[in-house]
């Protein structure tokens, strides 16, 4: 048996070089906020409980293992009932449980306490991203992982954060309470970040509630808890932690951005630049079902190349991008996508991977679509 | 197992033998040889059920992508889920009730001998449904065992139909199973085996039949609703039609928490008589482990929202669930002080039967204590859908329910086939297995601390070290196996013959019959005093 032993610790330790970081995380993190630290130490108290536990009983079965051997000569006895052994082991445990319950209540209330927030931010869960939408401050974008899929298939060495970074991170300013509502636009997503101790279950059709006040600036990061589908390890979450002014820069800077990028749809475009706009649109919103080669994954998820949508009539292939398709994954990307970013995609689905329709969509024309049906609600 | 009483029994010709040829196995209404079918397919299952568990290690080897796309990979865990809870662990105590419960009590057959065949066979048929639709376009189902709506319907692949059905199939047969089970029990009983004086694995088994008799129709209920809103336009679990994905929840765990109850209360009962066998000692406190085996199958319909935490229950809901959560472990805990007792002052010592048995204990303890932390609503929030709870169930679940299972086929196996167990070889299964097990999924505990959610087929790179300890460990696991399955068959084909007894410490009707025992046994009713 020791050599088993030997021989699986050799061939670990063989391995280790091919292992890029070398972190032998052990424990929960104690985070940066008040809760967080509250369970952090909760759940140290509870284990040492159990550690202690577990060493009495194995303490035990140990002793009687030793010394109670038939090899040493122990000669069975023969009582086999003690009521007073018995009702014993029975109420210390119930005595134990309720000095465990009493930290564990005094922390769960604190926590279900979601008053006095000072900023709203509506959490939605798609596949595969998340989008974040600060509710007073009118600003709305969605976050997607941007580890690139060389990475992923091992064609690219892996980044430090590799599978943890986004293109736009949620920022958040530091000390203020933040109330987040979580809901979901199609499956149930789990919206998680270690440091700040929130997980909450984005459920489509029901908003959940969870807040947080963040002690300390940095950069934290999560991941989507809850199977989602096949992409669900590739939704990551991260928190840019900012100062309260660091913060209210950012977001009026933010603010202008999106306020620009609502002007791009006013002007013409080229097909050369809805082209490569389209497949970046693409590849971070569209390839995770359809593929960046288009083929898909039928039939759940079916191909782009010369499907009869995509090379056919145009009206046809913007109503199913913009309103998605009742009863599949396919969702409605009115809501989610600017206008230049809707035309550039069908532009891009139209003339990419042989589909040489030739068809180019102004995103003026998407604009007009998009106001018109928003206008006749 | 076919040598089972053949010779045995000559002396008597109006007890006639087991017909010959394949039609045995078919039309078969005996116990011991349905019980024999019930442990082979569960065999059979466990390996297929384990290859996919080494796939899925396999590619948690490394980060990255290697083998298999997240597609399949989502396939392979809900695969591994499904075949190993119905395929693997269930019919594996179904088959040892089948064999153990009536020469236990004094029976000559279960209560309902063609229904029991009927039960066997539906399973294969099945389980063949299932693994289908690994052939099928859009391939098996990926929405995990425990298939949350709506990614099990609106977004489900095409053959969420045939799982459905599957399911079905093997909710018919655990009913059938089940209802065998308690007829046999209350009926046909010895004179003078009174409830009090019963073997404990015939009352864990009988107190699991009530478990699955009760929730198995809601898992039948719940798996319908699935079909007719992907098929007829219902809309149980879809928020857009009026329903709740929530709801889809509810139902599944009001099934789901006393199932994990099914699949170890019988393990309990295994345990209760090897550890007496071989501390040579009567087991301590009987009668609390009867009352203990009962409370938790009723504590076990009233915790199902801990799997839910993170739902969005309100304050009341969260305390509620929490405390009869942790009120479940007074009764277990009680077991375990019972088996720590009975070896007390015992006479001990370790055949194989009784190493797994122990590591049972011990291991199964570490699985019970990390239950009672992910108890704990507010840690749990950390917990929750991470590598920590998959550490816990597979600590409940495979040193618990399998080596429980494994103890017991050790156990019985003499008796079973008339031949003396190869301790030698009993022993190398057991050490590797041991190591195996701890080595797969004792890293697990703390890449779920860490912060790695579970079912996702790459994971950062701080995950990295763990996750490769896990799949050696996996494939250790794995692979000692086969030298279970060696052992199995070479003791079914030869070995010296074991005495009526068995081990010397064996006490009960079922050590009274010869080894092997004939093939109707107890035609007359023995006489318990």
């Amino acid at each position: 048996m020791a050599s088993a032993l030997a021989f699986v610790a050799a061939l670990a330790l063989a391995c280790m070089p091919a292992v890029v970081s070398g972190a032998w995380e052990v424990n929960l993190d104690p985070g940066v906020t008040e809760i967080s630290r509250a369970i952090f130490d909760l759940h140290m108290t509870i284990f040492w409980i159990c550690v202690a536990i577990a060493c009495l009983v194995f303490g035990v079965m140990l002793w009687a293992a030793y010394f109670h051997r038939k090899s040493r000569g122990a000669v069975a006895k023969h009582f086999h009932e003690n009521t007073f052994l018995e009702i014993l082991w029975t109420l210390i445990p119930i005595g134990i449980l309720v000095l465990m319950a009493v930290p564990a209540t005094a922390t769960l209330i604190k926590i279900y306490d979601p008053r006095d927030a000072e900023l709203d931010v509506l959490v939605t869960g798609y596949q595969w991203r998340w989008r974040y939408q600060y509710l007073d401050q009118e600003l709305d974008y969605f976050s997607n992982m941007s580890t690139p899929m060389e990475q992923v298939t091992n064609q690219a060495a892996k980044g430090e954060n590799y599978l943890l970074e986004v293109d736009r991170p949620l920022v958040l300013p530091v000390g203020k309470k933040i109330r987040f509502l979580l809901t979901s636009n199609d499956v149930i997503h789990s919206w998680w970040v270690p440091a700040i101790a929130v997980k909450q279950d984005a459920i489509p059709g029901f908003v959940n509630e969870a807040w947080t006040v963040i002690d300390k600036p940095g950069i934290y990061r999560g991941q989507c808890a809850e199977l989602c589908g096949q992409n669900h390890a590739f939704m990551p979450i991260v928190l840019d932690v900012r100062e309260e002014e660091e913060f209210a820069a950012w977001l009026s800077e933010a603010q202008a951005e999106a306020a620009a990028a609502g002007q791009e749809s006013t002007r013409e475009w080229t097909m050369d630049e809805l082209m490569a706009r389209g497949e970046e649109v693409y590849n971070t919103n569209c390839a995770a079902c359809h593929q960046v080669t288009g083929a898909g994954v039928p039939p759940v998820f079916p191909a782009l190349v010369g499907s009869p949508v995509v090379t056919g009539d145009i009206a046809a292939h913007e109503a199913i991008v913009l309103q998605g398709k009742a009863g599949t994954a396919m969702q409605s990307f009115a809501s989610q996508l600017s206008a230049a970013d809707l035309a550039a995609v069908i532009t891009y689905e139209r003339n990419a991977w042989g589909n040489n329709t030739g068809d180019l969509i102004q995103p003026s024309a998407i604009a007009e679509k998009l106001s018109n049906a928003t206008g006749g609600e | 197992m076919s040598a089972v009483g053949t010779e045995v029994d000559t002396h008597d010709d109006h007890h006639h033998g087991p017909a010959r040829g394949i039609g045995r196995w078919l039309f078969t209404t005996n116990h011991k040889d349905i019980g024999t079918l019930y442990l082979f397919f569960s065999l059979i299952m466990f390996l297929i059920g384990g290859s996919m568990a080494l796939l899925i290690r396999a590619e948690l080897f490394q980060p990255g992508l290697q083998l298999i796309e997240p597609g399949f990979f989502n396939q392979m865990t809900t695969l591994h889920g499904l075949i190993m809870v119905f395929g693997a662990v269930m019919p594996a105590f179904v088959g040892l009730a089948n064999w153990m419960i009536p020469i236990m009590i004094g029976a000559p057959d279960m209560a309902l001998p063609r229904m029991n065949n009927w039960s066997f066979w539906i399973l294969p048929f099945a389980f063949a449904m299932l693994l289908s639709s690994l052939f099928m376009e859009g391939g098996a189902p990926n929405f995990g065992w425990t298939f949350y709506a709506p990614l099990s319907t609106t977004y489900a692949p095409p053959s969420v139909t045939y799982f459905v059905f599957g399911v079905h199939m093997m909710g018919i047969s655990s009913i059938m199973g089940a209802i065998n089970i308690i007829a046999t029990i209350t009926n046909m009983r010895a004179p003078g085996m009174t409830w009090m004086k019963l073997p404990l694995f015939v009352w864990t088994w009988l107190i699991t039949a009530f478990l699955l008799l009760a929730v198995m129709p809601v898992l039948a209920g719940v798996v319908t609703m699935v079909l007719t809103d992907v098929h007829f336009g219902t809309s149980f679990f879809n928020a857009a039609g009026g329903g709740d994905p929530v709801l889809f929840q509810h139902v599944f765990w009001f099934f789901g928490h006393p199932e994990v109850y099914i699949m170890i209360l019988p393990a309990f009962g295994i345990v209760s008589h090897i550890i007496p066998t071989f501390a040579r000692k009567p087991l301590f406190g009987y009668a609390s482990m009867v009352y203990a085996t009962a409370s938790i199958a009723v504590l076990s319909f009233t915790v199902w929202a801990h799997h839910m935490f993170t739902v969005g229950i309100p304050l009341a809901g969260e305390l509620f669930f929490m405390y009869a959560t942790m009120a479940i472990a007074v009764p277990t805990g009680v077991k375990v002080f019972n088996w720590m007792a009975t070896m007390w002052r015992g006479s001990i010592t370790f055949e194989t039967p009784m190493l797994f048995a122990l590591a049972f204990v011990v291991l199964f303890t570490i699985g019970g204590l990390s239950g009672l932390m992910l108890a704990i609503a507010p840690s749990d929030f950390q917990y929750h859908d991470t590598y920590f709870v998959v550490a816990h169930f597979h600590y409940v679940l495979v040193p618990g329910a399998v080596f429980g299972i494994m103890a017991g086929v050790y156990f019985w196996l003499p008796k079973w086939t008339g031949h003396v167990l190869d301790e030698r070889a009993g022993r190398r299964h057991f050490w590797l297995s041991f190591i195996g097990v701890n080595l797969t999924f004792f890293p697990m505990h703390f890449i779920g601390l860490a912060g790695m959610p579970r079912r996702i087929p790459d994971y950062a790179l701080q995950f990295a070290d763990f996750n490769m300890v896990a799949s050696i460990g996996a494939f250790l696991f794995g692979f000692s196996q086969l030298l279970f399955v060696w052992n199995v068959i070479s003791n079914i084909r030869k070995g010296r013959q074991a005495t009526d007894q068995v081990w010397e410490g064996a006490q009960g009707l079922e050590w009274e019959l010869s080894s092997p025992p004939p093939y109707h046994s107890f035609s007359e009713p023995p006489k318990v005093n």
